[in-house]
C-alpha cells in the first residue's frame, strides 16, 4: 500500500499513540469517580495457564472472594469511600515472566500485591515490588529465602519450608519408621528448598539419605530416576514439588513395583493430586502448612462460601483470602491506601483470619504457624496430626 | 544388571512414542521441507479427544469391556486428528507453499499456538485423567518389571512403523509420495496429483500422532493442553537426530533419544560422582544430538541434500 492510504494510516497511528500516552499519564494508585468513590487496585499474581493453572485460579478466586466481601461491606479511607479492584496477572509459574508481570503491576500503580503463588516466582518479583515500595503478601510461597532477602515489603501468611521440612523429615524417620530415604525434587526454589530441609532433618533424626534425584516442574516421566532409586532399596521416597508431578510419580512407583512409602509436601497435598493419582494415591502421606480446612477457625464457613461460587478448593484459596484481608486491615490502620503509609502498619496487623491468627515477625514471616500431616485413605486426605511450627508439642488430632 | 534392563525397557517405551511422533515431522519435512511445528499439538489433540470420548462413555455407564472403550476412544482420536491434519495443511500451509520458507515456518508456529489455546478453551486448564480402564499387570523379566501397557505400546509402535515402511516402499501411493518428495514439479508432470499426495502425508502423520497421544495419556495417566509442546520438541529432536526427511531415521532417532534420556537420567549422577544430577537428562540428550550433528550434519541416516536456491 502506497500513496494517500499510507498517510492516513500513519496519521491514525500517531493519533492512537498520542491517545495512549495521554491515557498512561492518568494511571494513579487510585482513580476518583464522579460520586467521590476511589478505586484502588490490588494485584494478584499466580500461574493462570500452564500445568499449575488450577492452583493459580484457586488463589485468584480466594482473593476475589475477599475483595468482593470487602467492597460489599464498604471501606472508607481518609474520609473517602474506597472500591477495591483485583488485577490478576498470569506468571505461568516462570521466574522470568514473574518479573515482567510484576513490573506491569508496578506501572499500573497497584496499591499492593497478593502473590505470587510459587516461591520461584515470588522471590525475583519481590525485588521489583521492594524497589517500588509496594507491599507484597504471598499466600503460598514457602521458600525460606523469600523473606530472608531483607526486603521490608515482602510478607507471607504461610509457614515457611524450614519448619515444614523439619517436621516432614522428623516425621518420616520417627513416625513412619523410615531408615533409608530417597529424595527427589523439581529444582524449583520451593521443591529444592523443601527437599534440602527434609534431607537435613532426616539426617539429624538418624535416617540415611540413599539417593538424591532431580526432575523438573514440567516432567511426567520419572521411570528412569525411580529405577535408579529402586536399586538403592529405600524405605521411603520424598518428593519436593507439585501435584502434577507427584501424581504420575506415585503411579510409576507402583508400576515399577517399588514398595517404599511416598511422602510429599504441600505441593502434593491437593485435591488435584487425588484426582490425578486415582487408586495410586492410597497410602501417600503429605504435609501442608496451617491447619486442615475444617479445623481452621473460619474454615467451614469459608468452604461453603467458596464452593458456592467457584467449586472445589484446591489448597491455597483461604490463604489468598486472608492475605487480602490482612492488607486491607493495614490500610484501615493507616487510614490510607498509599503503599508508603500502610506498609508501616502491616507488621502491627493482628487478624483472626480464616486460616488462623495472623501476625508477622520482623522478617515478614507468619508467627507460630502450624504444619499438618495428611494421608490418603479411601481416596481422601485424612488428617494424621498437626505439629505447631513454633514449639515442639505435637497435638494429636481426630479426623 | 536388572537396573540396566529396567532402564532399557523404560527407554524403549519412551523411544517408541517419540518415534511415532517424529515420523510426522520427518514425512512432512521430506515432502515440503517444512517443519510442521503444529505436529506436537496434533498429538495433544489426539490425547484430549480420546480422553473426552472415553470419559463420556464411562460417565454414561457403558457396560462394555474397558479395552473396547479405549479402542473406541483411539478410533475417535485418529479420525478427528486425520481431519485436523488435512485442514491444517489446507488452511495454513497450502496458501504459502510458494512463499519464502520463513513465512511457512512462522505460520507453523502460529498454528501451534492457535491449537494449544483452542485446546485450553475447549478442555480447560486442568489436567485430564485417564480412567483406570486397563488393568495393570506386571511381569518380571530378569529382575526388571515390564507392564502389559508397556508391551502393548512397543508392539503397536513397531507394527505401525513397519506398516508405514511397507506403504512407502511397496505401494503405488508410497511411490507417488517418494516422487513428490524428490521433485514436486516433475512428479506433477508425471500425472501425480501433488496436492492430494501432500494432504495424504499430513493425514497419515496426524493419525500416527493421534495414536502416540493416546499412548502417552494412557501411559502417564494424564493429559493436558500443554503436553504437546515438549513432546513435539523431543520428537523433532529425534527426527533431526535420525536425519530429518528420512523415515527409518525418525524411527531410529526416536528409539535412540528415548534410550539416551533413560540411561542419561539413570546413570548420569553415578557417572559424574553426583556432580551432575538426573535433571541434566535433557542437557545430556541435546549434547548427544549436537555431537551427532557435528560428526554427521545430516543426522544418522540422513543424506546430504544440496540446499535449494
Amino acid at each position: 500500500m502506497k500513496g494517500p492510504h499510507m498517510t492516513k494510516w500513519t496519521l491514525g497511528l500517531i493519533a492512537l499513540a498520542v491517545a495512549l500516552t495521554a491515557c498512561e499519564k492518568k494511571e494513579e494508585t487510585a482513580t476518583g469517580t464522579a460520586a467521590g468513590e476511589m478505586t484502588v487496585k490490588i494485584g494478584q499474581v499466580s500461574p493462570l495457564t500452564g500445568p499449575q493453572a488450577h492452583l493459580g485460579k484457586d488463589n485468584d478466586n480466594g482473593a476475589r472472594l475477599a475483595i468482593d466481601e470487602i467492597n460489599a461491606a464498604g471501606v472508607t479511607l481518609g474520609g473517602k469511600k474506597v472500591k477495591f479492584v483485583l488485577v490478576s496477572e498470569d506468571d505461568i509459574a516462570d521466574p522470568r515472566t514473574a518479573t515482567v508481570v510484576a513490573q506491569k503491576l508496578v506501572d499500573q500503580r497497584v496499591a499492593g500485591v497478593i502473590g505470587h503463588l510459587n516461591s520461584g516466582t515470588s522471590i525475583p518479583a519481590s525485588k521489583i515490588y521492594y524497589d517500588a515500595g509496594i507491599p507484597q503478601i504471598s499466600p503460598s510461597a514457602t521458600a525460606i529465602s523469600y523473606t530472608a532477602q531483607g526486603f521490608k515489603t515482602a510478607f507471607r501468611v504461610m509457614t515457611n519450608d524450614r519448619q515444614q521440612g523439619k517436621v516432614l523429615g522428623e516425621y518420616a524417620v520417627n513416625k513412619m519408621g523410615a531408615k533409608r530415604v530417597a529424595i527427589i525434587d523439581d529444582r524449583t526454589a520451593y521443591g529444592q528448598g523443601l527437599a534440602d530441609e527434609v534431607e537435613k532433618a532426616v539426617g539429624a533424626s538418624g535416617g540415611e539419605i540413599v539417593a538424591r534425584e532431580f526432575t523438573t516442574d514440567r516432567s511426567t516421566d520419572f521411570l528412569a530416576i525411580l529405577t535408579s532409586i529402586k536399586s538403592k532399596n529405600p524405605d521411603l521416597v520424598f518428593y519436593g514439588g507439585m501435584d502434577a508431578q507427584g501424581a504420575p510419580m506415585a503411579k510409576q512407583l507402583h508400576s515399577l513395583g517399588i514398595k517404599a512409602k511416598f511422602l510429599g509436601g504441600d505441593g502434593v497435598q491437593t485435591a488435584e493430586f487425588l484426582k490425578l493419582a486415582g487408586s495410586h494415591a492410597d497410602g501417600v502421606t503429605a504435609s501442608s502448612p496451617g491447619l486442615p480446612i475444617d479445623s481452621m477457625p473460619g474454615g467451614k464457613e469459608f468452604r461453603q462460601k467458596f464452593t458456592e461460587r467457584f467449586g472445589t478448593i484446591q489448597t491455597y484459596a483461604p490463604y489468598a483470602y486472608d492475605a487480602v484481608n490482612v492488607m486491607v486491615d493495614a490500610m484501615k490502620l493507616a487510614d490510607s491506601f498509599e503503599p508508603a503509609r500502610y506498609l508501616a502498619e502491616l507488621p502491627r496487623v493482628q487478624r483472626a483470619g480464616v486460616t488462623g491468627n495472623i501476625s508477622f515477625d520482623e522478617k515478614g514471616d507468619i508467627r507460630g504457624g502450624a504444619i499438618t500431616l495428611y494421608q490418603v485413605r479411601d481416596g481422601k486426605w485424612q488428617v494424621l496430626e498437626t505439629v505447631m511450627g513454633g514449639g515442639p508439642p505435637a497435638m494429636e488430632k481426630d479426623k | 544388571m536388572d537396573i540396566f534392563t529396567q532402564q532399557l525397557i523404560n527407554g524403549l517405551v519412551l523411544g517408541s512414542i517419540y518415534a511415532l511422533v517424529a515420523l510426522g515431522y520427518t514425512m512432512v519435512y521430506g515432502i515440503l521441507e517444512l517443519i510442521n511445528f503444529a505436529h506436537g499439538e496434533v498429538t495433544m489433540f489426539g490425547a484430549m479427544i480420546s480422553l473426552a470420548v472415553i470419559g463420556a462413555l464411562v460417565a454414561n455407564g457403558t457396560e462394555t469391556h474397558g479395552l473396547l472403550i479405549v479402542a473406541f476412544g483411539l478410533l475417535a482420536a485418529i479420525s478427528v486428528c486425520m481431519v485436523m491434519g488435512f485442514l491444517i495443511e489446507r488452511v495454513a500451509y497450502r496458501p504459502l507453499r510458494r512463499a519464502p520458507r520463513l513465512a511457512a515456518l512462522i505460520t507453523a508456529i502460529g498454528m501451534s499456538i492457535v491449537l494449544q489455546n483452542s485446546a485450553m478453551l475447549i478442555w480447560g486448564k486442568q489436567y485430564i485423567t485417564f480412567p483406570p480402564l486397563l488393568p495393570l499387570t506386571r511381569y518380571e523379566v530378569g529382575g526388571a518389571v515390564i507392564t502389559n501397557l508397556q508391551i502393548f505400546i512397543v508392539l503397536l509402535s513397531c507394527l505401525l512403523m513397519a506398516g508405514l515402511l511397507v506403504l512407502i516402499r511397496q505401494t503405488r501411493l508410497g511411490r507417488a509420495m517418494r516422487a513428490t518428495a524428490q521433485a514436486q514439479d516433475i512428479a506433477g508432470l508425471m500425472g501425480i496429483n501433488v496436492n492430494t499426495i501432500i494432504s495424504i502425508t499430513f493425514v497419515i502423520g496426524a493419525a500416527l500422532a493421534a495414536v502416540a497421544g493416546v499412548m502417552v495419556s494412557a501411559y502417564y495417566g494424564l493429559a493436558h493442553y500443554f503436553m504437546g509442546f515438549m513432546l513435539g520438541l523431543k520428537a523433532f529432536t529425534a527426527a533431526v537426530l535420525g536425519g530429518i526427511g528420512n523415515i527409518a531415521g525418525a524411527m531410529l532417532g526416536g528409539l535412540l533419544l528415548g534410550l539416551i534420556e533413560s540411561f542419561g537420567a539413570g546413570y548420569i549422577g553415578t557417572l559424574t560422582g553426583g556432580f551432575l544430577g538426573s535433571h541434566y537428562q535433557d542437557v545430556f540428550a541435546f549434547f548427544v544430538l549436537i555431537l551427532v550433528l557435528v560428526i554427521r550434519p545430516s543426522g544418522l541416516l540422513g543424506e546430504r541434500v544440496v540446499e535449494r536456491a
